[in-house]
């Protein structure tokens, strides 16, 4: 028997939905956001009716049982029942939304804010549009002072870092459960990956403190590490970063035009 | 620049000032230029950017300067960029008429441009009121920029008078113009008028990357004198080609929606299949100008982030990200109306049937790669997901929020949108060469290598290497999909080489939803191109001229996402409500009414 066009519309869309939800929260084990669900569904559905109604057929055949039940009048009842059960879902849906619930309210917090373009940093006023990692020139010109300065990176790493950012760099260290939102996993690919060292030293001296306004709410437990740590140190932990990770600061190469 | 010339451009400049002044008595605006004047005086020419207080932004009948000012130069810049683009493809438009000798191309080109008529002196106008509001609200950055773009305001100025002359002479001469030399002339004023418009745009672009990237003046903003450095600025070309793509498809999107308005209210089935076609022919252009407007986008972009990492992590990582999103939303939706209308347009063919089984594939991996394209770095999550995923970073979804998957994203959504395209080419023709099938599995593994490549350079160069390869591989994923889609082309027309058709087109069988399609077209590129304009704009926060000419006024905040995006939307709503008047008045134009004893017989 074929499967109406209708039917077969709505079972397209149930499989989407509750496919991204087996495969994300139960086989990845990674839950899918229901904010980034609902706008995938969103264009899902789109998608579903684009393919269903771009010829006169299809178009004809998705619409006829609805158009049926509208205008036939041996559906009355079915009509009946429909024009009651949609109001009432729909009423629901927005009662189960407005309903006041314990959970705090969702943030769109900035996790990556732009930097200013200078910043005052043991005491000096630094221009992080030109900022370099003095050491980081070693890494091609002299390979052991190199991997010498990576080592003392990772010793001021493990003495100060690791009880948050963990110790292989995954954000998973033993304070980390206790902070939110969690510290920031270097492993990742979006994070120091993305940046260059520059933006590392900004955030590393001057901490959740010296967040600038577009990051608030400020509930970042990074501490002023230019209270604690020296230049020298700062840069070395930044070497041993990407070192460990295996990425590399966000460059331009040969075609670093930036002023 | 000769001082004459100067002081006629400052003339101009004083006139409108005076003038404004007299019309709206108690603001002070002539201490502003006589400042200017007076540092200039003392500086051998040119002076440092003005330092400003709150108190030397004028406050007119009580309006918010900032509001005028974003609401009046987007207004301007759409139009801007519809009168713009319109006059490049009538050209084509014109030239592809004479060539095939079809009269049916010269008569599209000439509706074309009459749409664009009215909408030309909109610009005008509306170009006229952004020149007040900035005199009138930002006199001290007005006068800063027009001391240094003294000379380009001057040629600009006259360029506009030769754009009306060319204009009204290429309108008006259409139907005089016609046949052997005269169609020549005719075609050598639109290349012309092509000419100065661009030369208009480039100008106007220069004034506003000198805002986002000064040249040609020192860390205190005093102008070296050298005016092509401060044209010739870092985003300059950058800007100019995104524009100039865009505004070929926007214009091409405009008059879409102006065909299908036509469709949708023609009274005759001829009108219908006119109509149809013109909406079909303006859809094609909107489609091959969107096609590379992603590069042209991620170029700009990139030259962002080269310039400036504030910058660059303002626009896509911070404060704006999440109006990229809705960005990346648009374009999607840009992309999936163009495709729909492209599968509805398949029904003017009797032949189309054996393709539609291809359909549904195609939607899906275009509504995949969407997905992909829109998916946000940073997630919105709700308490129990965030335990739930250990952090605010997802290890499967994280990877997407970033570039190389929205590139490979973009790409497989372009390669595919051709394939639709291809698919409606080959829709109403039967393939005569006896190696029709061999050529048929040539441009199945044609795509297969392509999208293969575009997926092994987004997923090893984007996750597996650093940044520099990770942009650099763009380049190539680019490359593949414009070497796939022109070794198809060129494929095909062998492919097809006298190929028999299945039978007459039929313009005008196209349903209605197809025409909503168009619509769904223009507005969101109308909205698309607000919103990224405010963040072009926006990234500068609070400065004028970036590093350069602080803005101290009370609106120098950056406003929130909700805020701008009303804005936004409201700006694209008056300009669509003038879009439409634009249509209606070019519909009046051509009615005659003959009432009946009125006139002495």
């Amino acid at each position: 028997m074929r499967i109406p066009k209708l039917l077969q519309a709505v079972l397209v869309l149930v499989f989407v939905y509750y496919g991204f939800i087996v495969v994300f929260d139960y086989i990845l084990g990674a839950v899918i956001p229901r904010s980034l669900l609902t706008m995938y569904m969103f264009f899902a559905t789109a998608g579903v009716f684009m393919v269903f109604t771009f010829d006169e057929q299809g178009a004809h055949e998705l619409v006829a049982p609805i158009k049926a039940m509208v205008e036939q009048p041996r559906f009355r009842f079915i009509r009946n029942l429909v024009f009651l059960i949609i109001p009432i879902a729909v009423g629901y849906n927005v009662y189960g939304r407005t309903l006041p619930s314990f959970e705090a309210p969702v943030e769109l917090r900035t996790i990556h804010p732009a930097p200013p373009s200078t910043a005052k940093i043991y005491g000096n006023r630094v221009n992080l549009l030109t900022l370099e990692n003095p050491f980081r020139h070693t890494q091609t010109d002299d390979p052991e002072l190199f991997a010498e300065y990576v080592a003392e990176g990772a010793e001021v790493y493990i003495m100060n870092c690791q009880y948050c950012h963990g110790d292989k760099l995954d954000g998973k260290g033993p304070f980390a459960e206790g902070l939110n939102p969690t510290p920031l996993n270097f492993q990742d690919i979006g994070t120091i990956a993305q940046l260059q060292e520059s933006y590392l030293f900004w955030r590393i001296t001057t901490g959740g403190p010296g967040l600038p306004q577009e990051a608030a709410p400020w509930i970042s437990s990074m501490p002023v590490w230019q209270d604690f740590l020296s230049v020298d140190e700062v840069w070395k932990v930044i070497l041993f970063l990407y070192d460990y990770t295996g990425h590399e600061p966000r460059s331009w190469g040969e075609a670093d035009a930036g002023h | 620049m000769n001082t004459n010339k100067k002081l006629l451009s400052y003339g101009i400049l004083a006139t409108l000032v005076v003038g404004l002044l007299a019309a709206f008595g108690g603001t002070d605006l002539s201490a502003a230029f006589a400042a200017g004047e007076e540092v200039a005086a003392t500086t051998g020419g040119y002076g440092p950017a003005p330092v400003t207080t709150a108190a030397d932004y004028p406050s007119v009948a009580g309006a918010n300067g900032r509001l005028v000012v974003w609401i009046v130069a987007q207004l301007h810049l759409w139009f801007a960029a519809f009168v713009l683009a319109v006059p490049i493809f009538v050209f084509i438009i014109e030239v592809i008429g004479m060539r095939t000798r079809d009269k049916r191309y010269d008569d599209m080109a000439y509706e074309f441009i009459k749409v664009s008529i009215t909408a030309y002196s909109l610009t005008a106008i509306l170009g006229g009121l952004l020149l007040f509001a900035l005199i009138l609200f930002y006199p001290h950055l007005f006068g800063y920029l027009s001391t240094i773009f003294s000379d380009s305001m001057f040629y600009y100025a006259l360029l506009f008078f030769a754009e009306s002359a060319v204009l009204y002479l290429y309108y008006y001469g259409w139907h005089w113009l016609q046949g052997g030399v005269r169609k020549w002339i005719h075609l050598t004023l639109g290349l012309l008028l092509n000419a100065v418009g661009t030369g208009l745009m480039l100008l106007a672009n220069s004034w506003l990357t000198f805002m986002m990237s000064p040249a040609g003046v020192d860390a205190a903003g005093v102008f070296s004198g050298d005016s092509w450095a401060a044209i010739h600025n870092f985003l300059w070309n950058p800007i100019n080609i995104h524009r100039f793509v865009a505004n070929i498809a926007y214009g091409g999107s405009i008059v879409g929606a102006y065909a299908a308005f036509k469709f949708l209210t023609a009274g005759t089935d001829r009108e219908k299949a006119h109509y149809d076609w013109m909406g079909y022919n303006a859809n094609f252009i909107a489609i091959c100008a969107l096609l590379p407007l992603p590069f042209a986008g991620y170029y700009l972009a990139a030259e962002i982030y080269a310039y400036s990492q504030q910058m660059g992590i303002t626009l896509m990582g911070g404060i704006f990200a999440w109006l990229f999103i809705i960005q990346a939303v648009l374009i999607g939706a840009l992309f999936l109306s163009a495709n729909y209308y492209l599968w509805c347009g398949m029904g003017r063919s009797d032949g189309a049937k054996r393709y539609h089984k291809y359909i549904k594939y195609i939607a899906i991996v275009l509504i995949g790669a969407f997905l992909v394209w829109f998916t946000p770095h940073t997630l919105v999550l709700t308490n129990s997901e965030l335990k739930a995923l250990g952090g605010p970073h997802h290890s499967i979804l994280g990877p997407l929020g970033i570039m190389p998957a929205k590139n490979t994203a973009v790409n497989t959504m372009i390669i595919f949108t051709f394939l639709s395209f291809l698919f409606y080419r080959r829709s109403n023709k039967v393939a005569v060469v006896r190696w029709e099938r061999a050529g048929n599995i040539a441009q199945v593994a044609l795509f297969a290598a392509g999208i293969a490549n575009i997926l092994f350079l987004g997923i090893y160069h984007g996750y597996f290497t650093n940044t520099v390869y990770k942009v650099a591989a763009s380049i190539p994923q680019v490359m593949t999909t414009f070497v796939v889609i022109v070794t198809s082309l060129v494929l095909d027309s062998f492919i097809y080489r006298g190929a028999k058709d299945v039978g007459p087109l039929h313009w005008g069988r196209i349903p209605d939803r197809a025409q909503y399609a168009l619509f769904l077209l223009a507005v969101a590129f109308t909205w698309l191109m607000g919103l990224m304009g405010y963040i072009r704009s926006g990234i500068r926060q609070h400065w004028h001229v970036v590093d350069i000419m602080r803005d101290n006024s009370a609106d120098a905040f950056t406003p929130t996402l909700g805020y701008a995006a009303n804005v936004v939307s409201i700006a694209a709503i008056i300009f669509l409500t003038m879009v439409i008047f634009v249509f209606w008045i070019a519909q009046v134009s051509s009615t005659k009414t003959l009432p009946s004893g009125y006139w002495k017989e």
